[in-house]
């Protein structure tokens, strides 16, 4: 039994009858119940609640101070290879995209390590793209390695791997991984993805429980926004997050809301918009659902919206990003995975966080590998 | 108030996890009288020169690092040895959490995590579902006191476990500081009262609009509490010696005999 079973009776739902069927009073009664329900969570995200917003906000900001307090963990990326065998109609890194490609030297690692640690973050997530030609488990390992003197906690998002595989890179010091789903719903899914490993939905989605099993410390999971209908994917992802929490509950389980962003090389246009209202919705629901979620918000977002989400429950926020293959510090740099939008500085983020009345925190993990 | 082989006058602890800034730490500490507070040794950098929360904790503060972050007893220990070799002395907060969604704690592997760090001559505080018997086992482990949770972290909920502490105070011949939950300043006074040794709170005060006034208002309640629970044992026993017209005719025989 793995989510996938669980899914199976999730996919043929009648998504527009249940959206269209969920009126203001249903919104109403969520709002009005201590614990929600999977019900609750849905009229949280369907149209009706969209006049509820603010009463959503305020119940979000509340419950998001109560569980975590007024802090916001910094963290960035550290694309390590950017080489990749799958051709993701939607991604800057495809096989099939022309691009200049580069898998970072034991040097170049250390180098632009030294870089990020010396703006203070401490917190870093390694990425890479699906090729364990360029990139085998050794890789990753000789990077964590490397890594580990720098900061206190490792993440990857990289391939799915095995569970044994997790286990090797927790004994080295991963503490986290992140991978996204892209899109749950299993035919988009195919359609999206045409070539390469990741055409296995099922050992994609499984991913997070297996790391689970490891005894991974945080995961992060996600859909890619703007590949399929919004509230369908929020609703789905939602109830994978609260999956993993019921199944293992010594895992700390947070979820991105990633927007699809221009990139490199591709004429690839999102066939569903999501807006910024969308984006609320979706990130309050899940707050109200399952309070102690942890919701993290990347430089996909634009600074002005950045600042306002702070406010609304995000618990982590990266800074400083650079989606290229030595973008800190090399000279002949690998060519990035997407645009970023925030592209303020470490500091300047630090700065904008204690604006809105939050702490900015470097360091929320303490290594118990070694 | 002697506790982990420390006299204390304040008998209210700091928890530090959720403030909106470290630096207004020394004025909450400083108006609320605070001596010991607990820091999670996952978010203290000990390399930071500038904005971590361990430079902003007065000289004189008593630091209970507590081992947020472990999900068993080995890895609790683990982060007891860093803090201790980091400098932060013997007194040490053991939270054994593998529950993500309530943050309830494990109880067995806190007993465990007790017996090897008490051996190894740290003052162990355990954080502890209330329970008696994981009590007696914790003292006879070695604790230097037993900080049962008054409701989840964080959820501000008050004292929920109410009649297990009790339990847990009349029974256990040792300090019972009741760690978690409490919401208001009313709530620590209701602990006090009963005969908790102590409180520690974190969300309420960190969270607060003022927090230092939060703080203050909480070390007074506390203040209060333990005096009405001083207070209360004296005339309790006076009333009970002048009058007991239901046994008074066995002094008469007595006497007669």
């Amino acid at each position: 039994m793995s989510f996938y079973d669980y899914y199976q009776g999730l996919k043929d739902l009648n998504w527009e009858e249940l959206w269209a069927g969920i009126t203001a009073g249903d919104v109403e009664r969520a709002l009005a119940r201590e614990a929600l329900t999977e019900r609750d969570y849905l009229a949280l995200l369907s149209p009706a609640a969209r006049s509820f917003l603010e009463p959503m906000a305020q119940r979000a900001r509340r419950l998001s101070i109560q569980h975590f307090g007024r802090v916001i963990v910094l963290y960035t990326p550290l694309y390590l290879s950017n080489y990749c065998v799958n051709r993701c109609l939607y991604c800057g890194l495809s096989a099939s995209n022309q691009i200049a490609r580069k898998t970072l030297t034991p040097e170049e690692i250390e180098a632009e390590g030294r870089a990020i640690a010396g703006t203070g973050l401490r917190h870093l997530l390694l990425l890479t793209g699906e090729a364990r030609r360029h990139a085998p488990l050794g890789y990753l390992v000789e990077a964590v390695k490397l890594l580990r003197p720098y900061f206190s906690s490792l993440s990857i998002e990289v391939y799915p791997l095995e569970t044994e595989e997790y286990r090797t890179l927790l004994r080295e010091g991963v503490d986290g991984l992140t991978v996204y789903q892209e899109v749950y719903d299993e035919e988009v899914y195919a359609q999206v993805h045409p070539a390469g490993p990741k055409r296995d939905y099922r050992f994609r989605l499984e991913a997070p429980e297996r790391a689970c099993q490891a005894g991974m410390v945080s995961v992060n999971i996600g859909a890619l926004l703007g590949l399929n209908d919004w509230r369908r994917e929020a609703f789905v992802t939602g109830l994978h997050a609260a999956y993993l929490q019921d199944h293992y509950w010594a895992t700390e389980v947070a979820v991105s809301f990633p927007r699809l962003r221009p990139h490199a090389g591709s004429s690839f246009v999102p066939t569903v918009e999501v807006t910024d209202a969308d984006l609320v919705q979706m990130m309050l629901a899940l707050r109200l659902y399952r309070p102690r979620l942890g919701i993290t918000i990347s430089t996909r977002e634009r600074p002005e919206l950045r600042d306002r989400l702070v406010m609304l429950g995000v618990t982590r926020l990266s800074a400083g990003s650079s989606t290229e293959v030595g973008g800190r510090t090399t000279a002949d740099k690998g060519e990035a995975q997407f645009e970023v939008a925030d592209r303020r500085t470490v500091a300047e983020i630090y700065q904008m966080v204690l604006r809105q009345g939050y702490q900015p925190v470097f360091k929320d993990w303490e290594p118990l590998a070694g | 108030m002697v506790v982990g082989g420390k006299t204390l006058r304040s008998r209210l602890i700091l928890g530090t996890g959720k403030f909106p800034r470290d630096d207004i730490l020394p004025a909450v500490i400083a108006r609320a009288g605070i001596e010991v507070v607990t820091v999670a040794l996952r978010r203290a950098d000990f390399h930071a020169s500038g904005d971590n929360l361990i430079n902003y904790l007065p000289e004189n503060i008593i630091l209970m690092p507590n081992t947020s972050g472990a999900r068993t007893a080995d890895e609790a220990v683990h982060i007891a040895r860093i803090a201790r070799a980091a400098g932060c002395g013997d007194w040490v907060k053991v939270e054994v959490v593998a529950d993500n969604k309530y943050l309830l704690p494990d109880n067995q592997e806190t007993v465990r995590a007790t017996e090897i760090l008490a051996g190894e001559g740290f003052q162990v505080f355990p954080y502890m579902g209330p329970d008696l018997m994981t009590a007696r086992r914790l003292v006879a482990a070695g604790a230097a006191a037993v900080m049962p949770l008054g409701a989840p972290i964080g959820s501000n909920r008050g004292l929920r476990t109410k009649e297990l502490i009790r339990i847990l105070i009349d029974e256990i011949d040792w300090p019972i500081i009741v760690d978690a939950g409490l919401g208001r300043p009313s709530e620590a006074a209701e602990a006090m009262e009963m005969g908790a040794a102590a409180v520690l709170v974190n969300t309420a005060i960190a969270t607060a609009e003022d927090p230092a006034a939060m703080a203050e208002a909480f070390a007074l309640a506390v203040k209060a509490g333990r005096q009405a629970h001083l207070a209360g044992l004296a005339p309790t026993r006076q009333v009970a010696v002048a009058s007991s017209p239901l046994t008074g005719f066995l002094r008469q025989e007595e006497e007669r005999a």
